[in-house]
């Protein structure tokens, strides 16, 4: 059992937009990035649920080869940047994805 | 054959400063132009709303300096996007007389200066609104209507390449744009070298970021794409960093919904077929992209417009039984709020740092750290209001009466006695797209003659 923060080089966050937050797990090595979708760790299922979010939230859901990356993108509830939003770039949403457990 | 060789030293001018050696090094690489975008959206609302830059103009001019004295000195065109953060019309003008300040600063020999506006007269979109093309949402928002266009104060259209390409057709030697397309910017130059639609545009999105396509990470290095013949290449400029497949790709993903396409006024850059090559240790070449024209021209808006002004208090804790009980502690201070002030006509937040401040709702810890900070947000229609509503919002968790409290002389710390005027809050009210018969309706272009 490994975390995803062993196996990924990049976990991040970031605007997509005033009104999405975007996330992506970029992996280096393809066969670790083939490893984990195939143990559906990610899904839109698993992220709604680390986030405690109604699926319908997830904009998007990737797994992008050329890049051996897992995006996906989320509605925020308000635009970016009004009274009361902590984070104006969306740039520390990733926390939660760095311990995920993935049977590797 | 077509070729086209285009520098970007900094993914958004003036936001941090570009870093001089790698940009040295692209301007020695002999480019055709020199290009970056100065603006973007994740700056929140109010810059727009208020019309100000949250890039100081010490950075904005150091970086206008060394990209107009390269250009001028090796005679290619200089271009510059979202002029100020936000490019609006006031934000074009002030980067216009920097170039003006710098031009007779340094002496140089009479240029052309090309620029164009951005903003959206209210009425224009109001007239949308109630046609049979209405103004239509983005990301799920539903059309714009009538009451939201009232509490707009500024809008601004996203450029495609049409102005670009008019002033470039004028023989503009530096160009100053007000909101576009990142990725216009730099496609505008290869469309006018006769690149396919499909190579421009991927140029422009792989180079818009400067060196977030290169690896290791490093922000504000120069970056080099190029189209000759097959496809769009791109190299690193720094002598430490390499585009690779890897981060080419991955850059194609960074901050959007998908990695696939790529939408302009006038179409959609579509990047599911592209092929990535490594053609030397800092290059990288791409293939395989195509460009989807759009049957309606439809024009990107952003729109931004004030809720209130604004105080932030700050308050910290480190009692466990008080940090147990925050909740409680916090709908004590509301109470207070609306004992004074009703229940609406004012907006208190509450972001509890060690808690849940970074991620609210999203955060999955639930347990508190050993100790919180609390910081308030009044919001009101008047600074007194808005101070006064802040200050009980903060003071009041002081006060808080929780039953089993040890300590009894205080509930909060404070690292001031006071709350803070803030820029006063704003909200993303438009994001949304209008269509036009003319892409370049929108975007009114003006040459001037500088050093003459």
């Amino acid at each position: 059992m490994k975390k995803l923060s062993d196996l990924a080089k990049t976990i991040r966050s970031k605007n997509a937009g005033v009104d999405k937050i975007t996330f992506d797990i970029i992996f280096t090595d393809r066969s670790v990035y083939d490893k984990v979708r195939q143990c559906k760790v990610l899904t839109p299922a698993t992220v709604a649920k680390l986030y405690n979010i109604e699926e319908q939230r997830i904009a998007d859901f990737v797994e992008y080869d050329p890049a051996c990356a897992i995006k996906f993108t989320i509605y925020r509830v308000r635009p970016s940047g009004s009274a009361g939003d902590s984070d104006i770039f969306g740039a520390q949403q990733y926390a939660p994805l760095l311990d995920v457990a993935v049977d590797i | 054959m077509s070729s086209i060789k285009i520098i970007c030293p900094n993914g958004h001018l003036g936001f941090a400063p570009l870093k001089a050696e790698s940009f040295l090094l692209g301007v020695a690489a002999g480019p055709d132009f020199i290009a970056a975008d100065s603006g973007s959206d994740d700056i929140g609302p109010v810059p727009l709303g208020t019309d100000t830059s949250t890039s100081p103009e010490a950075w904005q001019r150091q970086d206008l300096e060394a990209m107009l004295l390269a250009s001028r000195r090796i005679n290619v065109p200089m271009i510059i996007g979202s002029a100020g953060d936000t490019g609006s019309n006031s934000r074009v003008d002030r980067y216009v007389e920097i170039i003006r300040e710098l031009a007779k600063k340094h002496r140089l020999s009479p240029f052309k200066l090309g620029y164009f506006y951005s903003e959206v007269d209210k009425e224009r979109v109001r007239r949308a609104i109630g046609s049979d093309e209405p103004v239509l949402g983005l990301d799920g928002r539903d059309a714009l209507t009538e009451s939201e266009l009232d509490a707009t104060d500024r809008i601004v259209a996203m450029a495609g390449v049409h102005p670009y390409l008019k002033l470039l057709e004028e023989g503009c030697d530096v160009i100053i744009g007000g909101r576009s397309s990142d990725c216009a910017i730099f496609a505008a130059a290869a469309l006018q070298r006769g690149t396919s639609e499909a190579d421009a545009y991927y140029l422009g999105k792989v180079l818009e970021c400067a060196s977030f396509c290169a690896e290791p990470y490093g922000a504000k290095e120069t970056v080099l794409g190029a189209v000759n013949g097959s496809g769009v290449t791109v190299t690193a400029m720094h002598p430490d960093q390499r585009c690779t497949i890897a981060s080419v790709a991955g850059h194609a993903m960074y901050e959007r919904s998908n990695p696939y396409d790529e939408f302009v006024a006038g179409g959609r850059l579509d990047m599911r077929e592209c092929h990535y090559e490594q053609i030397d240790p800092r290059t990288t070449r791409v293939t395989g992209q195509r460009f989807i024209p759009a049957e309606r021209v439809r024009v990107k808006l952003e729109g931004a417009g004030k809720v209130g002004e604004r105080y932030i208090g700050i308050a910290s804790v480190r009692d466990p039984y008080t940090i147990a009980n925050i909740n409680d502690v916090i709908a004590w201070a509301k109470a207070q709020v609306f004992e004074r002030f009703g229940q609406s006509g004012y907006e208190l937040h509450y972001n509890v740092f060690g808690k849940n401040g970074v991620m609210g709702d999203l955060e999955p810890v639930k347990s508190p750290a050993h100790e919180l900070c609390i910081v308030v947000q009044g919001v009101a229609p008047t600074a007194e209001m808005a101070e006064e509503v802040c200050m009980t919002g903060t003071r009041q968790l002081f006060y808080a009466r929780l039953p089993d409290v040890k300590g009894t002389a205080g509930g909060v710390a404070f690292v001031l006695d006071e709350v803070l005027k803030a820029s006063p809050a704003h909200r993303w009210t438009v994001n949304h797209t209008l269509a036009v018969d003319d892409p370049l309706e929108l975007f009114p272009t003006h040459t001037v003659t500088i050093g003459a």
